[in-house]
């Protein structure tokens, strides 16, 4: 990818942020973010810019950029266009044990690493299910396991919360639909240690990823050990799924997408493909989350519709030009 | 250099072994080929030596050491393999897909050096690729994607390369062309272990030829050696008859037309 292309990703992320942070029921303009920042504004614009947009923002971006890189890296190692951590039943697994955990009351620094177990336990599965049926290596085998598992995910959660108070269901019906209402330094803190593990692990695998594309004895003959670096790139993927969706709950589309999109825009090697997608997809759910919380202000519109909104009709363009 | 011994292979869910009991060996300077039916075994050779299945008998071994005393990638970097079917899912470009077969030289960090560069420039012009180095794989000819992935496995360097019907979709003259390269990396030095349909071309450029049949060496030895109507006849379970190749005088056979009921000899 060419580099002014890079600069163009880093400047339409500078630019989402900084929309981010100034927008809302309350407008800044741009000296006051700048000040906010620093800290010697107006103490009204101080702790709207640190406590409440910049953490949200950052939230958002981080969402974003997991979310996207998953998406990427899955698609190259099942060799599927339509792979991401939705489908493939990953997020579904990671809300299941985020939603037990809290039904369980266990406390809030447990929830990320709950999601991780049970982001595992659905990539275990799918790939069980994919080899019980006999495509082991077939890439459509797999992404229907995901979305069986998927659905089997979504039941759990509707039978945790069938018992569950009003109040409860409310709260987690909010948050299934992708929320980042709540952000705080706390959350951007654990969510960035996530990404940074997440997304480093899977640029890393980048080129190997771009060799597991070629097919699965192609790729043995070239070196690489097909079990273990799809497997790699599973963990990763459930990481960053387990992360993104303890923080912000199910947002979607954006995994789907963005690979795309920065596979349009020219990037065509894993390594930068993911990290591109990092980019982009902070970008996209940063002003996602901005259209959330100011089409219809003073109340908020879940931002796992706003990106289905986004992300739904742009694929269908997509899907044109991909097939 | 690559040798295999009595090698069994045995699918899960299939009652008979695809490989029962194999040994060859393909040597450096020489073209081995591997014939035989469909479902005889050639392809579970090739997956044997790349670790995509298990032996439940035998060795494969590197000039001596045994495939499960080599990393994947030590392997990697001194056989080349092009397997019988690659279906692109992303369009990289020829340049960078020939690139890939640097892969198990390098670190994960590592970018590639003078060494490797040489390598795929190389490769490129071996297989008179340049032309359309910027072109996207999945945009390809099935003659030139077959070029193409030649190049790759010639840029992954070696002293080896196996290939897995190689010509499949090609036409005369580059089947040909394919066959005259292989001769000419043989006649360089390198081992080239082949697998394939086409008896009669085999027939013309192996010095080594072993066929197979339900998983046995049946035949092996040189083209005159294994081209023998009456073993032919009986694995393929098709009329046949061996002739020379007017060319060059190698074996070379050709099918019969069966007779069917009402039709006339004319």
């Amino acid at each position: 990818m060419h580099v002014s292309r890079w600069g163009a990703l880093v400047v339409l992320l500078a630019a989402a942020i900084v929309a981010g942070v100034a927008f809302g029921t309350l407008h800044l303009s741009p000296g006051d973010v700048m000040h906010g920042l620093i800290g010697d504004g107006a103490p009204m614009s101080v702790a709207v810019v640190r406590t409440l947009r910049l953490p949200r923002v950052l939230l958002a971006a981080l969402v974003g950029a997991g979310l996207a890189a998953a998406g990427a890296a899955l698609q190259g190692s099942t060799r599927n266009k339509l792979a991401e951590p939705y489908l493939l039943g990953v997020s579904g697994g990671a809300a299941v044990g985020a939603v037990l955990a809290t039904a369980a009351r266990a406390p809030a620094s447990l929830i990320p690493i709950a999601a991780f177990a049970g982001a595992l336990t659905s990539v275990a599965l799918a790939l069980l299910v994919a080899r019980a049926s006999g495509g082991r290596g077939d890439p459509r085998v797999v992404l229907m396991a995901g979305v069986v598992v998927g659905a089997f995910a979504n039941a759990v959660i509707m039978v945790v919360l069938a018992n569950a108070d009003a109040g409860a269901i409310r709260g987690a019906l909010w948050w299934m639909m992708g929320s980042v209402t709540d952000a705080s330094w706390m959350q951007v803190r654990v969510l960035f240690v996530f990404v940074v593990v997440g997304v480093g692990v899977l640029v890393a695998l980048g080129r190997a990823i771009d060799v597991l594309a070629l097919g699965d004895d192609t790729a043995a003959g070239l070196g690489i050990h097909v079990g273990r670096v799809s497997l790699g790139v599973y963990c990763a993927g459930a990481l960053l799924a387990a992360g993104t969706v303890s923080a912000a709950g199910l947002v979607g589309f954006v995994g789907l997408l963005v690979p795309h999109l920065v596979r349009l825009a020219g990037a065509r090697t894993h390594r930068t493909i993911i990290a591109a997608a990092a980019l982009g997809g902070a970008s996209l759910v940063v002003f996602a989350d901005l259209f959330a919380r100011t089409a219809r202000a003073p109340s908020e519109l879940p931002l796992g519709a706003v990106t289905a909104l986004i992300g739904v009709p742009f694929f269908l363009i997509l899907l044109r030009r991909l097939t | 250099m690559i040798a295999f011994r009595d090698v069994v292979v045995t699918y899960p869910q299939r009652p008979m072994p695809a490989l029962a009991g194999v040994s060859l060996d393909a040597a450096r300077g020489h073209i081995t080929a591997v014939v035989g039916p469909n479902g005889s075994g050639k392809s579970t050779l090739v997956r044997a030596l790349i670790g995509s299945v298990a032996l439940e008998r035998g060795r494969v071994l590197v000039d001596d050491v045994s495939i499960h005393d080599l990393s994947r990638r030590a392997r990697a970097v001194r056989i080349a393999v092009v397997t019988q079917r690659e279906e692109p899912a992303f369009p990289l470009t020829v340049l960078e897909y020939i690139s890939l077969g640097r892969y198990p030289h390098l670190g994960v960090w590592q970018s590639p050096a003078r060494a490797d560069l040489d390598a795929i420039s190389n490769a490129i012009e071996r297989t008179e690729t340049s032309t359309f180095t910027a072109r996207a794989i999945t945009e390809l000819s099935g003659g030139e994607w077959q070029r193409v992935r030649l190049a790759r496995a010639l840029a992954q360097g070696g002293d080896a390369i196996v290939l897995d019907e190689p010509t499949t979709f090609l036409d005369v003259a580059h089947e040909m062309a394919m066959f005259e390269l292989l001769s000419r990396l043989a006649a360089d030095g390198q081992a080239v272990l082949l697998v394939s349909h086409q008896l009669n071309l085999v027939a013309r450029f192996a010095e080594h030829m072993v066929l197979l049949h339900r998983g046995h060496v049946e035949a092996a030895g040189t083209p005159s050696d294994v081209m023998q109507g009456a073993v032919l006849e009986q694995i393929y379970q098709w009329p046949l008859v061996i002739t020379r190749d007017p060319a060059v005088g190698a074996p070379a056979l050709v099918p019969l037309r069966v007779r069917t009921r009402g039709e006339h000899n004319s």
